[in-house]
């Protein structure tokens, strides 16, 4: 793809943490599409959550250069150009569900019509209308984590960036949040970062696998998920899905992923 | 008695029956030891007199009684207002200068630890005996720390992604704070200021008791005190304790129209 259309570009990005400490990133190149789905996957500490934070100006790379929507990743955070989900929902305790799809839109200024036009156009996009004047703690984790992904969707951010957002829900619950996603993402068109630990997620989802080995977390490889649109509960039985899955794990596992890790010895 | 009980009331009248019945009972013994028990037991009129001639010296002189509440009373809410719009105040700054809130914080804890109603006679010096300004601040500065202490921790006791959160929304400090650091510090906000309600009154009554107006309630309760008017110094500290009780109540539901939105308060409410 050429570099105009591309949402996110990074070339050679490096992160490490404190003085000569943990190498997180090392010499990642990486460009995402206009309307492409990405899944970020990998062993715990390859570096993923902090690849998707620099993507974010969340977190600020070491060395190398990254661009969001043909700008610096610090330019596009100030203008809120893409709508960040965590594994958490981190919702406001003390706002209503309304209330918090609506913070951002109340940050960015819109009236009060316009944020309550949004916010039901929202709350049926994630299917919660009936719950728009609940708080949090009334709901499961699984309608706490569409809340989040309302408000991340609230001011039609062309980029979406997704940590693990599924990561804390039973299997149930996070199979049907992926066909939910992949619904608001073809209804919505906009271009999505995802963070998984999940491989038939990672599959299921992504147009593109991003695979990555840990310390220094590197891409290892990128396996294009060439499965039909859109995906349905059937995509997951069908003999290609599972020849996919196999691609993907073999992929980690000659990234290392499947060694053992040594633990540091400890020698007294 | 469950089963005899039960048909009686509907369900509603008699969960609230099994929750306030204990309380009650106590409350019905401890009349009853007060008035009946104690005076058989012999203890003396000058250590605790009955609770009727408590009342009834409440009776006899309530229009002083309640005058001197309502000095004293203005001096706590005068302290309490104070104390705890300086302390938010402050809160709000080493907040937001984390490194001046660091350095100052090991003293503010120290502070909050200290006897501060040991300053009281110093403040009369400070402010003269009869002023209410003397009693004012002394119930401000006993209010003041608890409320710097609890505001500062709400504050910076915010999940790092609901942080991350208004950072990538490019959210400047301002909105950090209103949309964020300071609803998130109102939990902690409304246990400090239900401690200051009772700090304050306390603070009040005993900056009388160093010398005040002769009209304020811990002048009357010394003053009854000495010349042996027991049931007379009893009753003023019957209305010290409504007031106290009264303030720490109107805090609490205060917070409970505030709190609305957080979970332990909508347990609490049946």
């Amino acid at each position: 793809m050429s570099a105009a259309e591309a949402v996110v570009s990074a070339r050679g990005i490096s992160k490490t943490f404190g003085k000569g400490g943990v190498t997180a990133l090392q010499g990642i190149d990486l460009e995402v599409g206009l309307g492409e789905f990405i899944s970020l996957i990998g062993p715990s500490g390859c570096g993923k959550s902090t690849l998707l934070r620099v993507i974010g100006d969340l977190v600020e790379p070491s060395s190398g250069e990254i661009l969001v929507n043909g700008k610096t990743a610090h330019r596009a955070r100030l203008d809120r150009d893409y709508g960040m989900v965590f594994q958490a929902a981190v919702l406001y305790d003390w706002r209503t569900v309304a209330k918090n799809i609506a913070l951002p839109l109340e940050l960015m200024g819109f009236d009060r019509s316009t944020r309550a036009a949004r916010v039901r156009e929202l709350t049926h996009l994630v299917e919660l209308q009936g719950f728009e004047k609940h708080y949090p703690w009334q709901l499961s984790g699984g309608m706490q984590q569409r809340v989040a992904i309302a408000r991340a969707l609230s001011f039609s951010p062309a980029l979406l960036l997704m940590d693990e957002p599924f990561g804390a829900l039973d299997e149930m619950t996070r199979e049907r949040l992926n066909l939910e996603l992949l619904r608001i993402w073809s209804e919505i068109g906009s271009t999505v970062v995802f963070v998984t630990h999940s491989i038939s997620e990672a599959v299921f989802l992504s147009t593109r696998v991003v695979v990555m080995s840990a310390r220094p977390g590197r891409i290892t490889s990128i396996v294009p998920i060439d499965l039909p649109q859109p995906r349905t509960v059937e995509t997951r039985e069908e003999p290609r899905f599972f020849e996919l899955v196999t691609e993907v794990r073999e992929a980690l596992h000659a990234g290392g992923a499947d060694a053992v890790e040594p633990e540091p010895e400890v020698t007294a | 008695m469950t089963t005899v009980a039960q048909p009686l009331v509907d369900g509603r009248t008699w969960r609230r029956l099994r929750k306030w019945g204990p309380a009650a009972i106590v409350f019905g013994i401890g009349i009853a030891l007060w008035q009946w028990v104690l005076p058989t037991l012999g203890v003396e009129r000058y250590l605790l007199p009955p609770l009727t001639d408590v009342l009834e010296a409440f009776w006899d002189n309530r229009s002083e009684l309640l005058r001197a509440g309502w000095i004293t009373f203005k001096e706590a809410l005068g302290g309490f207002a104070l104390g705890c719009s300086v302390a938010f105040l402050c809160a709000l700054f080493l907040a937001r200068w984390r490194p001046l809130g660091n350095a100052l914080m090991p003293y503010m804890i120290a502070a909050n630890a200290v006897p501060i109603i040991a300053f009281a006679p110093i403040t009369n010096a400070w402010f003269g005996t009869l002023s209410p300004w003397s009693k004012v601040v002394i119930a401000a500065v006993l209010c003041f720390f608890p409320v710097l202490v609890n505001t500062l921790r709400g504050l910076t006791s915010v999940r790092p992604e609901s942080l991350e959160l208004m950072r990538s929304y490019a959210a400047p400090q301002r909105v950090v704070f209103g949309r964020l650091r300071i609803p998130n510090s109102l939990p902690f906000v409304f246990t400090a200021l239900k401690i200051a309600s009772v700090l304050a009154m306390i603070g009040a009554v005993v900056g009388d008791y160093f010398g005040g107006s002769t009209e304020s309630l811990g002048v009357q309760i010394v003053s009854a005190v000495s010349v042996a008017q027991y049931e007379t110094a009893w009753a003023a500290i019957l209305v010290a304790s409504m007031l106290g009780i009264a303030f720490y109540a109107v805090v609490a539901l205060a917070e409970r129209l505030v709190l609305s939105w957080h979970p332990s308060i909508r347990a609490g409410v049946e």
